[in-house]
């Protein structure tokens, strides 16, 4: 029975490794100045049904479970794809809580940081601002957690209802701020019972600690062959203590990524609701893997010298994408904050009972 | 294109937290009975005899072993919440530790059947210390450049030479030590070495004590002098040990005893900061909670490997290394915190006194048991760039 979901796990990470590899090479994105290689991927992701890996059937999705999306999270950060993926799985698996089938085409969620909130008036419209919203100017709906006096409500929105300030993150994806003024969604549906918007923020944050680890896993990669290539000093580069040194601290950061994110991910697959174990992995994951983003990406960078400061070598793609993430739906020193509180209150004795259940 | 790490998502299996269950009851009995202070870590005497013996009998000791040699045949996951249910309660564990992780391993390996039915189930019952002689006075981290001396004589060899740093050697019962048989060649520089047992507290060793910065004695200088080893305490091949040394580093360099040594003042502070933080606090010491879970869950993965039977070597390194560096800083991190805690009559002293010993205790972390240098020289191979 393991073995048969680890299986089918791999089909699913390698449909999406193989269109990556196809058709987002990172030298062929690099050299495109005009983005021609989106609508082939774009195009290819659809028919494949990966952006809507998270919808059941019955709402229009491809039904996959969160361990077999999780994998092709992992894989999106491995090649550091740069089309809203990541964003629209999140959107369908958003709406799929209340039950709204997903509609075609790029979605993204809002808000994306726990700090902002967004209203459900009296007369069914939406009010709020929602900053760092990731593709939001690529995205023809928007599926957003919003509250009244009653609770919490998850709705569909076209994105062309709302105003959209472009902004753009540190690896050159949108990052925008969305403006509800009064926007009146096309779907709107109760968020079921015990549902909270930290969920969504939980959900955002394991997948870019996902998609962190496996960048951090490709900087590990192209910096071990970049630093077996160069020759400085009569020497391969990979010959120098010091940069082998620093290459295994790269190793050592990754590792430590891709430990926190996929132990995450398991928790939340394997999980009946987000308690404080759940919470305990999924911001864990967040806090290590953005220090390990800072950490590693800038050995990667050191071992790269001059060439990775350019924007023609394809070091950027993974480094920065990486750092960029940080920010998206809370960042590490927000949930250290949360996390600190959390283990505070529960008192000093219970803090290795925690640990140690998971 | 280098190897892949892994750190699969390993999670400890139910029978495991029905020991965990019973491992933390014996220890709050113990507690409860004077054996130990959870809360003092740097007391003078860490040996526990009877404390050993009573882990013995409770089955904890050997617990992965063949039952015909007194062990118990469970899992190395069941070890290992044995292990760091030990390590998180400070618990004295020096007599037996050494034995259960990495002595007894390497007799069950190499030893003989008269050797191995006469001392594991002496370990696997808590009555037989171990230390380890490994590192001489001009060879520490070279461990190939070893230079004392085992010559051929009739039915055995002679000894002669000094081990240093060897920990317990004053209460140990037995050594496993490398000697060396043959000089180097040519073409290898770590031929010539082989392993042995030795017998500890017989004439021809001395036993001399090398107090440390601690306050602590654990270390001691240990000299040889035409002292007699019987043939049949050769472990494995003789000029050969250089290839029984790195599969058993695994087991040595991944465990929780690698990031948990220092934990106690993480519980502490959180006990002196109280139930509502101010920011600074809080974000201090949830960083430092989520590091913390993230070297358990790579710690317990590795464990995971290694009882399906895999050799994570590399992933071993990358534990001990980030573990160590980690519980290495830790001690520093909780003294930037403590700083900023509102003192009452109570919230302090035991944080203090342990943050000294911390503090005292922190250097030799990311140096026992294989440095830092050489855990990346490890991890640079395993990538491919020696």
């Amino acid at each position: 029975m393991r073995n048969a979901v680890a299986e089918s796990e791999n089909i699913v990470a390698e449909t999406a490794e193989k269109i990556f590899a196809d058709l987002a090479d990172a030298q062929t994105i690099n050299r495109d100045k005009n983005g021609a290689w989106k609508a082939p991927l774009w195009q290819a992701l659809s028919e494949s049904g990966l952006p809507l890996s998270w919808v059941p059937e019955d709402c229009g999705g491809s039904g996959a479970s969160l361990a077999e999306g999780f994998s092709v999270l992992s894989a999106a950060g491995r090649h550091a794809v740069a089309v809203p993926l990541v964003e629209t799985m999140l959107a369908g698996w958003l709406l799929a809580q209340a039950k709204i089938s997903s509609p075609d085409g790029e979605m993204t969620v809002a808000p994306a940081s726990p700090k902002d909130r967004v209203t459900l008036n009296a007369d069914g419209s939406l009010s709020g601002k929602a900053r760092g919203v990731p593709f939001a100017k690529a995205a023809k709906h928007i599926a957003v957690v919003a509250s009244d006096a009653k609770g919490l409500s998850i709705a569909l929105v076209e994105a062309a209802k709302c105003r959209i300030d472009s902004g753009l993150g540190l690896g050159g994806d949108h990052s925008d701020t969305v403006t509800f003024d009064k926007v009146q969604p096309v779907t709107t549906r109760p968020a079921p019972k015990g549902f909270e918007q930290t969920h969504l923020m939980l959900m955002g944050g394991v997948a870019r600690s996902l998609q962190i680890a496996g960048a951090l896993e490709s900087m590990l990669e192209i910096s071990v062959r970049y630093s077996n290539e160069r020759v400085a000093f009569e020497k391969k580069i990979s010959k120098f203590q010091a940069v082998q040194h620093n290459l295994a601290r790269l190793a050592g950061e990754s590792a430590a990524a891709l430990a926190a994110a996929t132990s995450a991910a398991d928790a939340i697959a394997n999980a009946t609701s987000f308690n404080d174990e759940v919470f305990l992995e999924a911001v864990s994951a967040k806090i290590r893997c953005s220090e390990a983003a800072e950490k590693g990406g800038g050995i990667a960078h050191q071992v790269h010298g001059a060439i990775g400061f350019t924007s023609e070598h394809i070091l950027h793609r993974y480094s920065l994408r990486a750092l960029g993430w940080r920010d998206d739906f809370g960042s590490e020193s927000y949930w250290a904050v949360e996390l600190g509180r959390l283990v505070a209150n529960r008192g000093a004795d219970e803090l290795w009972p925690l640990v140690a259940s998971r | 294109m280098t190897a892949a790490l892994r750190f699969d998502p390993i999670r400890l299996p139910p029978e495991c937290e029905q020991l965990r269950k019973e491992v933390r009851a014996f220890l709050a009995e113990e507690i409860a009975a004077g054996t130990f202070d959870p809360h003092q870590p740097n007391r003078e005497d860490t040996d526990a005899p009877e404390f050993s013996r009573r882990v013995g009998a409770k089955g904890w000791l050997g617990m992965t072993w063949p039952k015909k040699y007194g062990g118990h045949e469970r899992s190395f996951l069941e070890r290992y919440v044995v292990t760091e249910e030990m390590r998180v309660a400070n618990a004295p564990t020096r007599r037996f530790f050494v034995a259960d992780r990495q002595s007894g391993p390497v007799l069950l390996k190499y030893a003989p059947e008269n050797i191995k039915m006469d001392i594991l189930p002496r370990i696997c019952r808590g009555e037989v210390c171990f230390a380890i002689g490994m590192s001489e006075p001009n060879s520490g981290s070279d461990l190939f450049a070893a230079k004392t001396r085992a010559t051929k004589t009739d039915g055995g060899y002679l000894i002669n030479g000094t081990k240093i740093w060897t920990s317990s050697a004053h209460i140990a019962d037995y050594m496993i030590a490398i000697f060396r048989t043959s000089p180097p060649t040519k073409e290898n520089r770590r031929h010539g070495l082989t392993q042995f047992l030795v017998k500890m507290k017989q004439p021809g060793i001395e036993v001399n004590p090398i107090q440390q910065i601690t306050g602590q004695y654990e270390f001691n200088e240990v000299v040889f002098t035409d002292f007699f080893v019987p043939e049949d305490h050769v472990l494995g091949e003789v000029d050969g040990a250089w290839k029984q040394a790195t599969s058993e580093l695994a087991y040595e360099r991944s465990g929780p005893e690698r990031f948990l040594e220092t934990y106690y003042v993480l519980t502490e502070l959180v006990r002196a900061v109280g139930k509502n933080p101010d920011t600074r606090s809080a974000e201090g010491i949830g960083r430092l909670v989520a590091q913390l879970h993230t070297m358990r869950r790579m710690s317990v993965s590795v464990a995971g490997m290694l009882q399906a039977g895999k050799e994570p070597v590399v992933e071993a390194s990358i534990v001990k290394d980030i573990g160590t560096v980690w519980e290495q800083a830790l001690p520093h991190r909780v003294r930037d915190l403590a700083a900023f805690v509102e003192e009452t009559a109570t919230n302090r002293e035991t944080l203090e006194n342990q943050l000294s010993f911390a503090i005292k205790t922190a250097p030799k972390l990311t140096i026992q048991g294989g440095t830092t240098e050489v855990l990346r020289g490890i991890i640079a191979r395993g990538l491919g760039l020696r």
